[in-house]
């Protein structure tokens, strides 16, 4: 057998060689061409459509000579409120002059009347003369003054929790915060009705934002399932991966408060830590004006972190944080508001400690607030034409028009309201957003705040007024 | 690369002398036509000095961070085992099943670096930070995981606090004048500049900043870190902006440039090659991917470094912006009121037209005793920020006593109250620098920094050196700052003085006796360079003693 079939492979080498002499040379010659083209179409490299050409001098100095950059800034449009703003003189308390009319003040978000109050002037001025005005340094560089350490350890009492965290601007407090802990890659679920600091602090941290419905647990906890589908398919992933719930106490834009209990309920069962901006509910809410943790009876530990500002309860300058130890002391090194900027001006810190003394010697007087808050709030919501939004107990209503037709439209109504009122003695002013920045812009609205000193005849005149003005208006 | 100490002092005499003359009856170019700087002053202005690390402490500077990170790890162990006992603060039980909110090698260097010597920072202290400060007394029974306050205090000499011109004072004109504020409008504000918090002391606040700055407008900010982060995304918003950024850069403007969401380059530090190299990249290449045009350009600087005491090349970067068409955006946090004839900044410094700069920015923390921010520039800008700022649309307005604090100190630094005040602050402030800084390099420290600039840093290199220099000037009653990593490269670990003019030539002798002394026990002495002839120190105070005699 083997022997065969080396006889007949043979047989067929020499028919090949055979054939080949044979073939005309024109043949050999296209073959070996063909072949060699083969290969040269084998090794060459591929076709490129970006060839890299080098561009030559002098069409780089036409292409500098070319480029006309934009303005720097567009014109502002001249009737844009901004460029008029109403001038205030004097101390803006329960009565303010504005434009050199004195007014009812229902605009600034003083809810405890502590501006204008003579005895946080004049421990302000006791520090003035003692400490001057600018602390001149961060934390770090001795901008660290003993009024702070006090004022840090009151508010972490009052709070009941183990610290608290100065900052000298309440804007970068909670914008601060949040990229210290959140970092890439991490989650962050937050209320898309969330103020713009918390949005700036969420682009500061390149967390991924998942925003949902406005209040609304139900949908929080849809997105936390889908979340926790996806957890499971990449469990590595999903270990190294922080979530967090970022909510407002009073919602500044709303007037409406979380529902706490069922979002700590959440946080358990998910795994997420929660973050409260508490700007308008600190000093606000609770028997003791501790916040919505009091308002619910929910435990303070239950909470990550609490984040508010001292400038409205407290009408001073700057914000906190505070919370475990564990969680607040990484800002004293993470938080870039915190160590990159000079620390509050020592009298500031003192005239927050004063408003924070007598909030603690006078509880009662969250009790008046939210009286008052019930007071305007029915009053408001009988106005013909208008919609308040916002919880009955809020110091922060906000006045809707009751029949939108369009941002732009709506926005000069309540401007015009803002107007007359403002002639007619009561100061309102309209919540200013910046609409292209903002994540969903709030319906337009006159953002009403409500001031402890305000009596049951002021909230009777006032109403009056914005009534009788709504009524000529629309 | 070295400043060489012979050709600064008997140099810079007569130009300063020629400019007392001048600053008597000021407004110098009111009328925009600026005097072209001649090169040979701009050669003698950009003295910088930025003496490489020899070699040999360089390696022992390596040697001492990885001799830490091993007893770091091994401490660690120890603490794992139980032998030692931890200190740091643990999280709830009821957390633990959480994903952990830090990650673990984040805090290793917190852990076992910073925590042994941070007794260095935060020091309290409880007086005003004028040129004495009371510091107050920490211990620690727990290896410095705990300080505890003992209640007592220390005077030192204030070497620390940004207080350039000694307006951190707590009697005198403008503290009278903020008590005054404090009365008429109370401490808090409780609303924005939009909404209702628009002052008139804020109008006039403004008014009297561009004044200052030789602006058309001003507007102005309650903290200077969000003056930057906060009002660069209002200029740079939107796809197709590229922001040039100095390496350097202070957080506030990296953070601001970040939140602009647009390409970011960085270019060396004061590297004026740098920049055009990048700039002519920029506009040739367009956009990447789509090659589209760039909308607009910005270039980020400082007017000084406050951890380098380098000054920015400033008639360079307004020659380039010029010629190629971009935006120039200055941060004079430390240069506003520390630099300059009549405290006017980089621009003046310079002889620079300040129109010429497109976004004038600064801090009134430091040369004012007080706080916030400002920007200047023309009215198109500054209205366009007043509309769309997200501090002027979302922040608190300025505190009403602290916008005093800064008017007032303004008028001072102008000579508006109708004295020569401010001018002897400026001048002192000017000799304080140059003496401080012609001492420490006599005695063969290495100093960063330009000779002008009134921060002043020195070299320490070695990490046991941050701390070891910190605590004995303490013990001598200096309280200094020392910075090291992350804040500095890694073998760059440095003490950083701020001069002020509230000094006096005998307490920074004090000082400069008592940093001399630490010297040579640390052995920080590590310049190679030749020794520099004597300190005239005569020449140095020559125009605040003309000054001190006229008033």
């Amino acid at each position: 057998m083997a022997v065969e079939d080396v006889i007949v492979e043979s047989w067929y080498m020499m028919q090949m060689i055979q054939a080949f002499l044979q073939a005309p040379v024109y043949h050999i010659v296209i073959e070996v061409l063909l072949i060699v083209w083969i290969i040269g179409l084998l090794f060459s490299k591929s076709y490129r459509i970006q060839e890299r050409v080098q561009l030559t001098e002098k069409e780089k100095e036409d292409l500098l000579a070319e480029w006309k950059p934009e303005p720097l800034v567009p014109d502002t449009p001249e009737d844009h409120p901004a460029l008029h703003p109403r001038v205030v003189s004097g101390k803006a308390g329960l009565k303010v002059v504005v434009d050199g009319k004195e007014c009812l003040n229902l605009a600034t978000l003083n809810f405890l009347g502590m501006l204008g109050n003579k005895r946080i002037e004049k421990a302000a001025n006791t520090a003035l003369y003692k400490y001057g005005v600018g602390s001149c340094g961060p934390r770090g560089f001795y901008g660290t003054v003993d009024v702070h350490l006090d004022l840090e350890d009151k508010l972490a009492k009052f709070t009941r929790t183990e610290e608290a965290i100065l900052y000298a601007y309440g804007f970068a407090t909670i914008a601060s915060a949040i990229p210290a802990y959140s970092k890439r890659g991490d989650i962050v679920f937050c209320d898309e009705g969330a103020c713009f600091a918390i949005q700036k602090g969420l682009l500061a941290s390149r967390s991924k934002v998942v925003y949902f419905k406005h209040n609304d647990m139900e949908d929080l906890e849809r997105l936390l399932k889908e979340q926790a589908k996806d957890d499971k398919k990449d469990p590595k992933k999903a270990a190294v991966t922080r979530r967090f719930v970022l909510v407002e106490g009073i919602y500044l834009n709303y007037g409406d408060i979380v529902p706490l209990p069922k979002l700590v309920e959440l946080k358990y069962k998910y795994k997420v830590r929660i973050f409260i901006e508490e700007s308008a509910s600190f000093g606000v809410l609770g028997d003791n004006g501790r916040g919505v943790t009091e308002h619910f009876g929910v435990p303070i530990e239950d909470i990550d972190l609490i984040s508010a500002n001292m400038e409205m309860s407290l009408a001073s300058i700057g914000g906190f944080c505070c919370g475990d130890s564990f969680v607040i002391d990484h800002q004293r090194l993470s938080g870039q508001g915190y160590c990159f900027s000079a620390s509050l001006p020592p009298m500031l810190s003192v005239a927050a400690s004063e408003a924070l003394l007598i909030m603690e010697e006078k509880p009662g007087i969250f009790e008046e607030l939210r009286t008052r808050c019930k007071w305007l709030h029915a009053k408001l919501s009988s106005i013909p034409g208008l919609k308040v939004c916002g919880e009955p107990i809020s110091p922060i209503m906000h006045l809707q028009l009751a029949a939108p037709s369009g941002h732009a439209e709506d926005t000069t109504k309540l401007e015009i309201i803002c107007n007359e009122c403002m002639n007619q003695g009561v100061a309102l002013t309209v919540a200013r957003f910046l609409e292209k920045e903002e994540h969903l812009v709030p319906p337009p609205s006159i953002r009403v705040a409500v001031n402890v000193e305000l009596t049951e005849d002021d909230i009777d005149h006032a109403t009056s007024i914005i009534a009788n003005v709504a009524k000529t208006v629309l | 690369m070295v400043g060489g100490g012979k050709n600064t002092l008997s140099g810079s005499a007569p130009t300063a002398n020629g400019h007392v003359k001048e600053s008597n009856g000021f407004i110098p170019h009111s009328n925009g036509h600026v005097p072209h700087y001649k090169d040979d002053k701009i050669k003698k202005m950009s003295q910088e000095s930025f003496e490489p690390v020899p070699l040999l402490v360089a390696c022992l500077t390596y040697l001492g961070y990885g001799m830490l990170v091993l007893f770091g790890y091994f401490r660690d162990f120890l603490r794992k085992s139980g032998v030692e006992t931890t200190h740091s603060t643990i999280e709830r039980k009821k957390m633990r099943d959480f994903v952990p909110l830090y990650q673990s090698f984040e805090s290793f260097y917190t852990r076992n670096l910073y925590t042994r010597i941070r007794d260095c920072w935060n020091r309290p202290i409880c007086s005003v930070p004028s040129a004495e400060f009371d510091v107050s007394e920490r211990v620690s029974n727990d290896g410095n995981w705990h300080l505890r306050l003992t209640g007592k205090s220390k005077r030192c000499v204030n070497l620390g606090s940004y207080n350039y011109l000694g307006f951190a004072e707590k009697s005198g004109p403008c503290a009278d004048a903020a008590a005054g504020a404090l009365q008429q409008y109370g401490a808090g504000v409780c609303s924005t500049r939009q909404e209702l918090g628009n002052y008139s002391i804020h109008e006039e606040l403004e008014q009297t900043t561009a004044r200052f700055l030789r602006v058309e407008d001003a507007v102005t900010f309650g903290m200077g870190f969000a003056t930057n982060s906060m009002n660069i995304p209002a200029l740079m918003g939107g796809k197709g902006c590229l922001i040039l950024s100095d390496e350097l850069n202070h957080a506030s403007l990296v953070l601001g440039a970040r939140l602009c969401s647009t390409v970011i380059k960085v270019f060396k530090h004061n590297d004026i090659e740098d920049v055009e190299r990048k700039l002519r990249e920029a506009i040739i290449n367009g956009q990447p991917r789509t090659h589209r045009a760039w909308r607009k350009i910005l270039i980020i600087v400082e007017g000084i470094y406050s951890m380098e005491g380098s000054i920015i090349k400033l008639p360079d970067l307004i020659r380039l912006k010029k010629k190629y068409g971009a935006y120039l955006y200055l941060d004079e946090a430390h240069s506003i009121g520390a630099l300059g004839e009549t405290g006017r900044g980089a621009t003046e410094y310079w002889g620079v037209d300040p129109r010429d700069v497109d976004i004038m920015m600064g801090t009134f923390t430091k040369s004012f005793g007080a706080a916030g921010g400002y920007i200047g520039g023309s009215k198109r800008l500054i209205n366009h920020l007043r509309a769309y700022s997200h501090s002027t649309t979302y922040a608190c307005s300025m505190s009403a006593p602290v916008a005093q604090q800064v008017i007032t100190s303004m008028k001072i630094i102008m000579g508006e109250d109708g004295t020569n005040r401010g001018q002897l602050r400026i001048k002192q402030l000017a000799a304080n620098s140059k003496y401080f800084r012609q001492r420490l390099v006599e005695m063969g420290f290495i100093v960063y920094g330009n000779d002008d600039s009134p921060i002043v840093p020195v070299l320490l290199y070695m990490p046991a050196k941050i701390a070891a220099f910190s605590r004995e000037l303490y013990q001598q009653n200096v309280g200094v700052v020392v910075v090291g990593f992350p804040a500095t490269p890694l073998v760059e670990s440095r003490a950083r003085f701020c001069l002020s003019a509230a000094h006096t030539r005998e307490m920074l002798d004090k000082v400069l006796d008592a940093i001399s002394d630490v010297g040579d026990r640390l052995q920080l002495k590590y310049s190679l360079n030749p020794p520099t002839k004597g300190v005239f120190a005569e020449e140095c105070y020559r125009q605040v003693d003309c000054l001190s005699h006229e008033a």
